[in-house]
């Protein structure tokens, strides 16, 4: 019991201090101060008064979504005599891993720098400044020379990293035993089997309404959409974050889903972030980075080719430079098992006042990054807004996709999860495919690497992405890959080669997303 | 609750295994761990600190100084304390624990020497044992302050002056006034951990190559 009240005292000290360098704390301060005028705050009960203040006002509730969001996004306190490293990630081997990855990043874009004699940044001169600010609404018009420019990895490499990540201490014997891992991941992470994903995800269950099931045309609304809709409504009206996270776990309907990504996610639009919006666009304008060029390609590359997305090309190109610049995403490297590169001003190598992190915001984009912007574009349209969605999903979400690490939700952990939920419960499927060469995960890594973005049709990626909101996990994602091999297993035990396996799961753009999972979780005879 | 290290001499592992070490296929499941205090006395122990390397159960003996007539006992004060909860996956294999008193089955005073008691069933990990260990006792209560006369026996207060009408209560408005300075002086003390936003370094930007260490 003790050490219970000792460990909630050390959590609330972090939210505590964690929330006072905030907006809302500033905000909540002046409130307070203004609140002194009213009559009914008298000096004999200044804290009772000033707190029922906040209480009727909406305050206490806005505190209470931002302490929810703390408690979401931060690992609770660790061990006192834990290093920051281990908050990062606690495996000792995968740290290494994630560090020697990080090395040959940096090498090729060294090299990349040195090839092309481009600099890593450069100040733009006044002229080209100008240029840039009136076109800033219409950059994907801009046709510059990008074919010496390539991507610093593609999925595909990364996925070449993780086959190769091994435990010293495990047992990694050259004869196959029962301690081999039949699928590509090595390492012995602790996934959850179909009993525990269906405790998890038990609003997903077959007597709890769905959208993507429930409101289909032959349902008559007045079964579950009506009703579902409704809530939502009262959701939005009392603004409480952790009701919003319930609800969502349901799906969204699509007019609310908006406001109530922005109430989960924590994100209200104030002036300063407008401000802080427009002096990012500052330094875009102002600094040019060589990371600028690799996002031009990978937009140009991916979200451009995509029927759903090119529309939103512009947007891409607005949201995605602004966020290389964003120093305050560098917060998020306290709990992300990476760490951002390093660099020192030309002439000062080795002076730590020196030194500066390269992007600002320490994140290297690759082969598909856009793609987990483009969806977004659907559901707002003020570039500030649209931003400050991204960078929260981001700093919540995606970042554990393309990061090695041990964490539940982490793209080890899903590849695992969803090989052994393959072979577990699919294994005739497993072995055909592993007797092909056609080893299942080489298939589905690029589709949980982007989460489905840019393979499912949008309204059903924006269905699985209210789930991955509403249950604060990406494990969603490994159960849908499994899921939607199981669909098309009678197709695929009839291949024969990893290219027709391939060809068979190349378009996922007719799946229905909820039938998929809510069949596979709850309705296989296993 | 302040704490203090004890000094302490951790002997190497020994592991416990059925028939010849070298001739049998297994890998041995269970390792001994001997804590002793060579230049500490019997002392209360408080904290027990370590970091776990792929061990899943622990369980610790202590051996307590008895009176003077019967010699000291061993005496099981953890039992199969689960630090792995499945031992064949990654899952708290490299966490850092630290277990206290109160956790402890018999009271910790006057402790001789401890043995640790590490299991691992599953035969997946080549090796395991606990690193960085740590044993602390109880630190020095806060040392006792003389207070000046004045303060801890405060003359008492004279009789107050009659209220003038229709003001407050003087002595409950000062106690208010005190509140509210308090309240701001911890506002103004609090220090946060933001970031100011800057990426570059006085206006400029110009970067070297990316460094690798």
């Amino acid at each position: 019991m003790l050490q219970e009240e000792s460990d909630l005292s050390l959590i609330i000290a972090q939210i505590v201090q964690k929330l006072k360098g905030s907006n809302l704390y500033a905000q909540l301060e002046r409130q307070a101060w203004a609140s002194l005028q009213r009559p009914e705050i008298k000096l004999e009960s200044l804290k009772e008064d000033i707190k029922e203040f906040f209480k009727v006002s909406g305050w206490e509730k806005k505190l209470q979504n931002a302490v929810y969001s703390e408690l979401n996004v931060y690992p609770l306190p660790s061990h006192p005599a834990a290093p920051p490293e281990h908050l990062k990630e606690p495996l000792v081997y995968m740290r290494k891993a994630q560090g020697s990855w990080e090395k040959r990043i940096l090498k090729s874009l060294n090299s990349m720098c040195t090839e092309l004699s481009i600099p890593l940044a450069r100040k733009r001169p006044v002229g080209e400044q100008k240029e840039l600010l009136n076109k800033w609404n219409e950059m994907g018009t801009d046709e510059p020379d990008l074919s010496l420019f390539r991507p610093v990895y593609a999925p595909k490499d990364f996925l070449e990293v993780l086959i190769n990540l091994r435990n010293p201490n495990y047992e990694n014997g050259d004869s196959l035993s029962f301690r081999t891992h039949l699928g590509l991941i090595q390492v012995p992470l602790k996934v959850k089997d179909i009993p525990e994903l269906k405790e998890c995800f038990a609003e997903l269950g077959l007597n709890t309404g769905q959208l993507g099931i429930d409101d289909s045309t032959q349902v008559p609304p007045e079964l579950f959409e009506n009703e579902h809709v409704r809530i939502g409504q009262k959701v939005l009206a009392e603004q409480d974050s952790a009701a919003a996270q319930q609800y969502i776990r349901q799906g969204s309907p699509t007019a609310l889903r908006a406001e109530l990504w922005a109430l989960i996610l924590n994100i209200s639009s104030q002036p300063e972030d407008i401000l802080y919006y427009e002096q990012l666009k500052m330094n875009v304008i102002q600094h040019d980075l060589l990371v600028d060029s690799l996002i031009y390609k990978d937009v140009k590359l991916t979200a451009s080719n995509d029927d759903y997305y090119f529309v939103f090309e512009d947007y891409l190109y607005q949201v995605l430079l602004c966020f290389s610049r964003d120093t305050s995403v560098l917060g998020h490297f306290a709990y992300n098992s990476a760490s951002p590169p390093k660099s020192y001003i030309r002439g000062k190598l080795g002076l730590e006042e020196y030194a500066v992190f390269y992007p600002p915001n320490g994140v290297i984009p690759f082969h598909g990054f856009s793609m987990y912007v483009a969806p977004l574009c659907f559901l707002y349209h003020e570039p500030y807004k649209l931003y400050q969605i991204f960078r929260e999903m981001y700093v919540r979400f995606f970042f554990r996709l393309h990061s090695i690490s041990s964490h539940p939700s982490g793209i080890v952990s899903l590849c695992l999860l969803f090989e052994t939920l393959l072979q577990t419960y699919l294994p005739q499927l497993f072995y055909h495919l592993r007797e092909i060469g056609a080893q299942p995960l080489r298939i589905s890594f690029k589709w949980m690497v982007r989460a489905f973005s840019g393979y499912l049709a949008t309204d059903q990626l924006l269905l699985l992405w209210d789930r991955i909101l509403g249950y604060n996990s990406l494990e969603i994602l490994a159960v849908l890959a499994a899921a939607v091999f199981a669909f098309r297993a009678v197709n695929l035990m009839e291949v024969t080669s990893l290219a027709a396996a391939e060809a068979v799961l190349a378009d996922l753009s007719t799946l229905k997303v909820m039938p998929l999972l809510q069949i596979f979780l709850f309705a296989t005879v296993t | 609750m302040s704490r203090v290290p004890v000094p302490c001499h951790v002997k190497g592992t020994v592991t416990l295994q059925v028939g010849d070490v070298r001739t049998s296929q297994g890998r041995p499941g269970v390792l001994v761990i001997d804590v002793t205090f060579p230049s500490v006395s019997p002392f209360e122990l408080q904290e027990i600190t370590f970091k776990n390397y792929y061990t899943a159960f622990l369980s610790i003996r202590v051996r307590q100084h008895a009176s003077t007539h019967s010699p000291a006992k061993w005496v099981t004060c953890l039992r199969d304390y689960c630090l792995m909860p499945d031992p064949h996956s990654e899952e708290g294999a490299q966490e850092y624990v630290s277990l206290f008193k109160h956790q402890m089955l018999c009271d910790m005073t006057r402790v001789l020497e401890l043995r640790l008691i590490l299991r691992q069933p599953s035969p997946l990990w080549l090796s395991f044992t606990v690193e960085e260990l740590q044993i602390y006792q109880q630190g020095p209560k806060s040392p006792s302050m003389t207070f000046p006369k004045w303060l801890s026996h405060p003359v008492p207060c004279e009789q107050p002056i009659p209220l003038l009408e229709g003001l407050p209560d003087p002595s409950r408005v000062s106690s208010e006034v005190q509140q509210m300075w308090a309240l701001t002086e911890m506002i103004r003390a609090s220090n946060t951990s933001t970031r100011i936003g800057r990426f570059d370094v006085d206006g400029c930007y110009d970067l070297n190559l990316l460094s690798y260490t």
